[in-house]
């Protein structure tokens, strides 16, 4: 059996009286594009940074590529782009990119290979010789990116890899997390914008006070949780509170009435109960929820505040 | 190439581009030239009199070569002082810096040892360091010999103890940076510094004046921080045999004895451990 990318039991990380991580338990697979989500302090950062062995944590027990954290066999065949990533600005992309090879513990050839291979992939080469601190945020997001991924990762951690990008960036690191996850890299994906999540994602974590409040499965998000819309006219208030058998969230808003149902198979029974209660039925439309109402529904408008 | 070595030439090339050797440079050279055009003046004048006020030959030469070395060693006290003031600059922002910045997490996310990070560092400066005062000291005593044919005695002890002042004064400035902010460093490695010279000072006047108990307070001193006590084994190595009976920073009335060495060798070792210990510990 091939070990699970990540494997965590009751992670905990306190820094004073304050636990920033409360007992993180979550479990990533092998070749899965994993979604960490949750609202801001809610303790991803420092989450993935117990991970990757730059914060102890407090108790709690993980493995990364089935080798405990911190151990340098499996750093070896981990990535990382660092949210609030500075690099040795002094360097070009090139000597950035040597340098993170040979740290890498990389044979000389392959890292100019790779180089070559992940500047030509992120849109660098003709600006190889550029020193760094001549770099947008945005070509710096794509060098760290490609410092990520130079040594053919079996994992890597993606801290808000698009925020700071331009829509154009935002697609090259969209297809670049699908290309790793087609040669079986696990992704671990920190991000805030949900509607990248929802393209990228196998599975997604909540996370809320430090904690996996929630992990969806985002291939199921179509048929498991489905918002509908029913326009409907002459619906008596009664009739309104019977819906709740089939769903809950139950809104009426004019004359819509807005619901969330656990699956589209009862949306004929649904059908059949308001025209046996005289109600005018108009339209009946299925929505397919957002991650982000989902976010919001799990998480709480207030984001846990 | 072992991940120490990568990172002892990481920070020798980074010193090198950011400029901190440069200005450090200049200002090294710009100080050799003012030596030498002071010194050219000086022991002209110096040869004139001895030679038209000793009673013989003999006594001239010898108050010819105390004079110079004197001379001699105060060009190297303010070299010391240089490079020791690079010391604390380079090391300084190092940790501290990068932690503060979040340069080192995709260093530290590699698979090297964080003692690795620190030891690697540590020689890319003792490297620097090197170079420097080897430029520095080698150039005050070139132009002396070039300009009176005096070389010291003991001279490459008395380079090498100074050169292991300087990588003392890097050494705790690498364990403070890996606890502490730039800033808090800086101001703590000078005032250590400080307290060392005070110290040293204590301890010359209380041995000109036979008190035990200044003595005493400047060994204890030295006990806390021995760098400057390396300087004062430094000058007693290296200075002409009469001017040990004056007292003056430059030179040394109470020697700093071989078993003070030792104890300064293990105190950086001791040191040195520490930083490498604090940055294991510390949450990046």
């Amino acid at each position: 059996m091939v070990a699970d990318a990540i494997d965590t039991h009751l992670l905990r990380k306190v820094f004073g009286d304050y636990a920033a991580v409360k007992g993180l338990t979550l479990q990533v697979e092998q070749g899965e594009v994993f979604g960490f989500l949750g609202p801001n302090g809610a303790g991803k950062t420092t989450s993935m940074k117990m991970l990757l062995g730059l914060i102890a944590p407090t108790s709690g027990e993980a493995s990364l590529l089935g080798k405990p954290i911190g151990n340098r066999e499996a750093m070896r065949r981990v990535g990382f782009l660092p949210e609030h990533f500075r690099f040795q600005e002094w360097l070009s992309a090139d000597e950035f990119l040597l340098l993170h090879g040979q740290l890498l513990g990389m044979k000389k050839d392959d890292v100019l290979q790779r180089r070559e291979e992940l500047l030509e992939r992120v849109g660098l080469t003709p600006f190889r010789n550029k020193h760094l601190r001549t770099f947008s945020k945005g070509m710096l997001q794509r060098v760290g990116l490609a410092q990520a991924l130079l040594n053919r990762p079996a994992l890597v951690f993606l801290d808000e890899p698009t925020s700071g990008l331009d829509p154009v960036g935002r697609r090259l690191v969209r297809d670049v997390i699908r290309e790793v996850r087609a040669q079986g890299t696990s992704v671990f994906l920190n991000s805030h914008l949900l509607s990248e999540i929802e393209v990228t994602c196998d599975r997604v974590a909540f996370i809320q006070h430090g904690e996996v409040v929630r992990v969806l499965e985002l291939a199921s998000l179509s048929s498991d949780q489905t918002s509908v819309t029913i326009r409907v006219s002459n619906l008596a208030a009664e009739s309104l509170n019977g819906l709740a058998q089939w769903g809950r969230e139950i809104q009426m808003d004019g004359e819509f009435v807005h619901m969330i149902i656990a699956s589209d198979t009862v949306l004929p029974e649904v059908t059949r109960y308001l025209v046996s209660q005289d109600a005018e039925v108009y339209s009946i439309t299925p929505n397919r929820m957002s991650l982000e109402d989902i976010f919001i529904e799990t998480v709480g408008k207030d984001g846990g505040l | 190439m072992t991940a120490i070595s990568i990172i002892a030439r990481l920070t020798f090339r980074e010193a090198i581009r950011r400029r901190i050797m440069l200005a450090g440079l200049v200002l090294g050279v710009a100080f050799v030239i003012l030596f030498s055009i002071g010194t050219h003046f000086i022991f002209g004048q110096i040869a004139k009199d001895t030679a038209a006020n000793m009673p013989s030959q003999m006594a001239a030469n010898v108050m010819k070569a105390e004079s110079t070395n004197a001379f001699l060693m105060m060009g190297l006290y303010a070299t010391t002082f240089l490079s020791i003031a690079m010391a604390a600059l380079l090391g300084a922002d190092t940790l501290a810096g990068e932690i503060n910045s979040g340069t080192i997490q995709t260093i530290a996310t590699k698979p090297i040892r964080r003692a690795d990070v620190v030891l690697g560092k540590w020689l890319g400066f003792a490297e620097l360091l090197g170079l420097y005062v080897m430029l520095l000291c080698g150039g005050i005593v070139l132009s002396t010999f070039i300009q009176s044919g005096h070389i010291p005695q003991n001279l490459l002890i008395g380079l090498g103890l100074i050169y292991m002042e300087s990588i003392l004064i890097m050494t705790i400035t690498l364990m403070l940076s890996s606890a502490f902010p730039a800033l808090a460093t800086g101001g703590i490695v000078f005032g250590l510094y400080g307290l060392a010279f005070i110290g040293g000072w204590v301890e010359q006047f209380g041995a000109l004046l036979q008190n035990d108990t200044a003595i005493k307070v400047g060994i204890i001193t030295s006990l806390i921080i021995p760098s400057e006590s390396l300087w004062r084994r430094a000058a007693f190595e290296m200075q002409a045999p009469l001017t040990g009976t004056f007292g003056s920073p430059f030179t040394t009335t109470s020697v700093p004895s071989p078993l003070m060495m030792g104890y300064a060798f293990l105190y950086l070792i001791v040191v040195l451990f520490i930083a490498v210990r604090i940055f294991q510990a510390r949450d990046l």
